[in-house]
C-alpha cells in the first residue's frame, strides 16, 4: 500500500508543487492536474460534437424518419467517426496516461513541456479535422478515407498532427515511469492498473506508427507528389492503425475496470500473475487484428488471413476471457469477505448499484463481453466474415465495444475525476446514478438493432437502403430499434455532459471528502488493502457465482458462433 | 490502483486454473474451425487474384458482353445488357461509380468463375438476399468461383462508401 506522502517538494528549493489527496492518499502533481483537466475538457468537447452527429445520422438511418439529405448524412458520418472513435477516446486516454504515470506512482510529471506540446498538436489536429470535413465537400470520405477517395490535404494533415501529438504524450508516459523508478517514488512492481496503462501505451506506439505509414503517403498523394497509392496497401496500413487503436482502448478500459472495481467494491486482484499475464497476451497478439478488416479483400491467402485474424491462436481473446473472470471474481471475493455470502449471487445482489462507478462497471463489462466480444470474434472468423463484411453487423459489434463498453466505463470514471482532480463537488448525483443504466440500455439497443439489421443484409454507411429494394419488411423494425436505442443513448450522453458541466462550471473549488459519490462514507479503495490472505482464500469466499457466470457466457458464445457457421452453410457455394 | 505486495508471483487458484483451461480449449476450437471449414466447407473466401488495370479489365468486360449478350433489362432507369455465358466459363462484373455492369445470368447448380474489379474507387460487392460480401478494389481482378444454389433475381448492393451516389449503386444477377 502506498505510504502517506511526505510534504517535501519534488525538487530541492522549489515551492510545494503537488498536493496530497486526502481521500486516496495519493500525491497529485499540479502539472498533471492541469494536463488531465485540459485533456478531459477536449475529450468532452469532441464527445458533444460526435454526439450531435450521432443523433442526426441515427435519425436518418431510422428509415421511418430519414432526416438528413445524402450529403449531410455522409458528412456527419465522417465527423462522427473521427470525433468518437478517435478524438473523444484518445483525449480521455491521454488524461488517463498522465494520471497513471504520476499520481498512481506518487510521482511528479517529468516532462510537462513535452506533454503540453502533444496536447496542443492533438487539439489543433482534432479541431482541424472537424473543420475540414464540415466545410470541404471533397473531404466527405468517411473516417477510413479509403484510397483512391481523395480528401483535401489538410484532412490528412489533421490526422498526422493528432497522431504525432498523441505519440508525444505517450512518450511522456514512458519518461514519467522511468523517472519515477529512478527517483524511487514507488517500490517494487507497478500497480496493476498502471501495468494495464503501460500495455495500452506500448500498443499505442506501434498503432500510431502504422497510422503514419498509412496517412503520410496519402498526404503526399493528395498533394500530387506521390503519383500512385495502392488501395490494398493503404487498407493494410490503415487497419494496422485503426484496429490496434481499439485494442489500446481495450487495454485502457480494462485498467479502468480494475480501478472502478477497486474504488467501488474494494477488490484486491485475486492473482496478480493471472491478470498481468492477460495484459501481456494483449501486448503480443492483439496487433494481428488488422486482418479483421481485410478478410474478404483480394490478394491475400487463406493462411495469412486465418493466422492474423485469430491473433495466432485467439490468444488475445484468451486474455480478455481471463479478465472477464478475474475482475468479477475479485469483486465477488471482496463482497463475500464483507459478509455477503448468501447463495451464488448474494454478493452481486448486494452490490452498490446506486454508486455510479459500479453501475458503469457492470454495464460496461456486460455490453463489452456479451455483445461486443462474442459478435467480434464471430465476424472476425475468416469465412463467416463473408456474411458480415460491411453490413450493419460491424458497427453493431463496435458500438457494443466502444460505446457500451469503453465509453460507459470512461463516463463512470469521470464522476470520480471531478471531485478528485477537478476538486469540484459532483452535482446532479441522482442523474449520475441513473446515467450508466440509461446510456447502457440505449447503446445495447443500438447494437442489437444494427446487428439484427446486418444479419438481414443491410449495409453500413448507406444513406437509404430502400434503393436496393431487397430488404425484408422486418428491417424497418430492426432499424427502428436502432433508432430508438440511439435516442435513449443520446439522452444518456446529454445527462453525462450536463452533470460534468454543472459540476465543473458552478460552485467553488472544494477538497474531496469521500471516495464514494452516493454509496456511503466508507472508502473501499483503502479497505481493499485490509483484505487478508486468509479472507481471500477462505472457502466461503471463493468466487463460485462468477464461475457460473463465465460458463453461462461461454454457452452463449458457442451458440452464437456455431449459429453463424450454420447460416454460412446455407448460402451459395463459393471459393 | 495501489502498489501490489512485494511478492505477487503466486500459484493460481483452482478456479482460475479451471477457467484458464476451459477458455484455452475454446480458443483452440475457434482456431481449428477455420482450417476445418477450409477443407470441408462449401463456402470459403476466394483468394484467387490477378493484377489488372481499369482499362484492361474494361476491355475484357466489353468483349465478354459482346460475346454472350442474351437480352436487356433496366436498373434505376438505365438499360443494361443481360449476359449468360456457358457453365464453367469466366464471367466478368465491372464496378464503377455508381453501376454494376452487366446483368449476369446463371444456371442453378453450375460453376462460374466470377471476375470482379473496379474502374475507380473501392466498392463493396454485396449479393442479397444470399448475403455474400466481398471487397472490390481497382487494379485487383478478384476471382470468385461460385455455384448458385437458389433461383430468382438477386440484387448486388454496393456496401463500400463510394461518394454521394453510393446508395444508388445497384446491380442484378438472375439465376434460372
Ligand atoms: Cu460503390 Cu458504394
Amino acid at each position: 500500500m502506498a505510504a502517506l506522502a511526505p510534504t517535501t517538494p519534488w525538487i530541492k528549493g522549489a515551492k510545494a508543487d503537488y498536493r496530497v489527496c486526502g481521500v486516496t492518499t495519493l500525491k497529485v502533481d499540479m502539472q498533471t492536474e492541469r494536463l488531465i483537466i485540459a485533456n478531459a475538457v477536449m475529450a468532452v468537447i469532441c464527445l458533444v460534437l460526435g454526439g450531435i452527429a450521432a443523433l442526426l445520422i441515427a435519425l436518418t438511418r431510422w428509415q421511418a424518419i430519414h432526416l438528413l439529405d445524402a450529403t449531410w448524412f455522409y458528412r456527419l458520418l465522417t465527423l462522427h467517426g473521427i470525433d468518437m472513435l478517435v478524438a473523444w477516446i484518445v483525449f480521455f486516454e491521454m488524461a488517463g496516461l498522465h494520471f497513471g504515470s504520476t499520481a498512481l506512482l506518487n510521482a511528479r510529471h517529468a516532462a510537462p513541456g513535452l506533454a503540453w506540446t502533444g496536447f496542443v498538436m492533438m487539439a489543433v489536429g482534432g479541431l482541424m479535422a472537424n473543420f475540414v470535413v464540415l466545410f470541404d465537400p471533397k473531404s466527405i470520405v468517411t473516417f477510413t478515407a479509403y484510397v483512391p477517395l481523395k480528401a483535401h490535404p489538410l484532412f490528412y494533415l489533421s490526422y498526422i498532427l493528432f497522431a504525432v501529438g498523441a505519440l508525444i504524450t505517450v512518450i511522456t508516459f514512458f519518461i514519467n515511469l522511468v523517472v519515477a523508478k529512478r527517483e524511487k517514488r514507488f517500490e517494487g512492481s507497478l500497480p496493476l492498473a498502471v501495468f494495464g496503462l503501460l500495455t495500452a501505451a506500448i500498443l499505442a506506439v506501434y498503432t500510431l506508427l502504422e497510422g503514419a505509414a498509412a496517412i503520410v503517403p496519402a498526404f503526399f498523394w493528395s498533394l500530387g507528389i506521390l503519383p500512385d497509392y495502392d488501395p490494398g496497401i493503404y487498407r493494410n496500413f490503415f487497419w494496422g492503425f485503426g484496429h490496434p487503436a481499439q485494442q489500446v482502448n481495450l487495454a485502457a478500459m480494462v485498467a479502468i475496470w480494475y480501478m472502478l472495481a477497486q474504488m467501488t467494491v474494494g477488490i484486491r486482484p485475486l492473482n496478480e500473475k493471472f491478470s498481468r499475464l492477460a495484459f501481456i497476451l494483449y501486448l503480443f497478439f492483439i496487433n494481428l487484428g488488422s486482418a479483421h478488416h481485410l478478410l474478404v479483400d483480394p490478394g491475400l491467402s487463406f493462411a495469412w488471413k486465418a493466422v492474423n485474424t485469430s491473433y495466432a491462436m485467439y490468444l488475445a481473446v484468451l486474455g480478455s476471457m481471463m479478465h472477464a473472470f478475474s475482475i468479477p471474481a475479485a469483486m465477488e471475493v471482496a463482497q463475500r469477505a464483507r459478509g455477503h455470502t448468501k447463495g451464488l449471487f448474494g454478493w452481486l445482489r448486494n452490490g452498490p448499484w446506486n454508486e455510479p462507478g459500479f453501475g458503469a462497471l457492470v454495464v460496461s463489462m456486460i455490453l463489452f463481453g456479451w455483445i461486443g466480444g462474442v459478435t467480434g470474434v464471430t465476424i472476425g472468423t475468416e469465412q463467416i466474415n463473408m456474411l458480415a463484411h460491411n453490413t450493419l453487423r460491424l458497427p453493431g459489434h463496435f458500438h457494443a465495444t466502444v460505446v457500451g463498453g469503453t465509453t460507459t466505463a470512461f463516463m463512470g470514471f469521470t464522476y470520480y475525476v471531478i471531485p478528485l482532480i477537478f476538486r469540484k463537488e459532483l452535482k446532479l448525483k441522482k442523474w449520475a446514478v441513473w446515467q450508466p443504466y440509461v446510456y447502457g440500455i440505449g447503446s445495447a439497443l443500438v447494437s442489437l438493432g444494427m446487428i439484427t439489421s446486418g444479419l438481414q443484409g443491410v449495409s453500413r454507411r448507406n444513406w437509404d437502403i430502400t434503393f436496393a429494394g431487397v430488404v425484408p419488411g422486418t428491417v424497418d423494425l430492426t432499424l427502428a430499434i436502432f433508432g430508438i436505442g440511439a435516442l435513449i443513448a443520446v439522452t444518456g450522453g446529454i445527462m453525462y455532459v450536463t452533470i460534468v458541466l454543472a459540476s465543473i462550471l458552478t460552485g467553488p473549488r472544494k477538497e474531496p471528502e469521500g471516495l464514494l459519490l452516493v454509496g456511503g462514507a466508507h472508502n473501499p479503495l483503502l479497505e481493499s488493502t485490509q483484505l487478508t490472505d486468509e479472507q481471500m482464500e477462505h472457502p466461503r469466499n471463493q468466487p463460485k457465482g462468477t464461475l457460473v457466470l463465465v460458463f453461462a457466457f461461454l454457452v452463449w458464445f458457442a451458440m452464437y458462433y456455431l449459429g453463424n457457421w450454420w447460416l454460412l452453410g446455407r448460402t451459395w457455394f463459393i471459393r | 490502483m495501489l502498489a501490489p505486495e512485494k511478492n505477487w508471483w503466486k500459484p493460481m487458484g483452482r478456479m482460475e486454473k479451471t477457467w484458464l483451461t476451459v477458455a484455452f480449449v475454446w480458443c483452440v476450437f475457434l482456431t481449428v474451425m477455420m482450417p476445418l471449414w477450409y477443407f470441408m466447407g462449401k463456402q470459403n473466401v476466394p483468394a484467387e487474384t490477378y493484377k489488372t488495370t481499369p482499362s484492361k479489365f474494361n476491355e475484357t468486360v466489353n468483349a465478354f458482353v459482346e460475346q454472350y449478350k442474351v437480352g436487356e433489362d433496366t436498373i434505376n432507369g438505365v438499360t443494361l445488357p443481360v449476359v449468360e455465358a456457358p457453365p464453367g466459363s469466366d464471367v466478368y462484373l465491372r464496378a464503377s461509380t455508381w453501376q454494376w455492369y452487366p446483368i449476369l445470368q446463371f444456371r442453378k447448380g453450375e460453376t462460374y468463375r466470377l471476375h470482379i474489379s473496379s474502374m475507380d474507387l473501392q466498392h463493396g460487392f454485396s449479393l442479397q438476399p444470399v448475403n455474400i460480401n466481398l471487397q472490390i478494389l481497382p487494379n485487383y481482378d478478384y476471382v470468385a468461383t461460385i455455384i448458385p444454389t437458389s433461383t430468382g433475381e438477386f440484387t448486388i448492393v454496393c456496401n463500400e462508401f463510394c461518394l454521394l451516389g453510393h446508395h444508388t449503386m445497384i446491380g442484378k444477377i438472375i439465376v434460372k
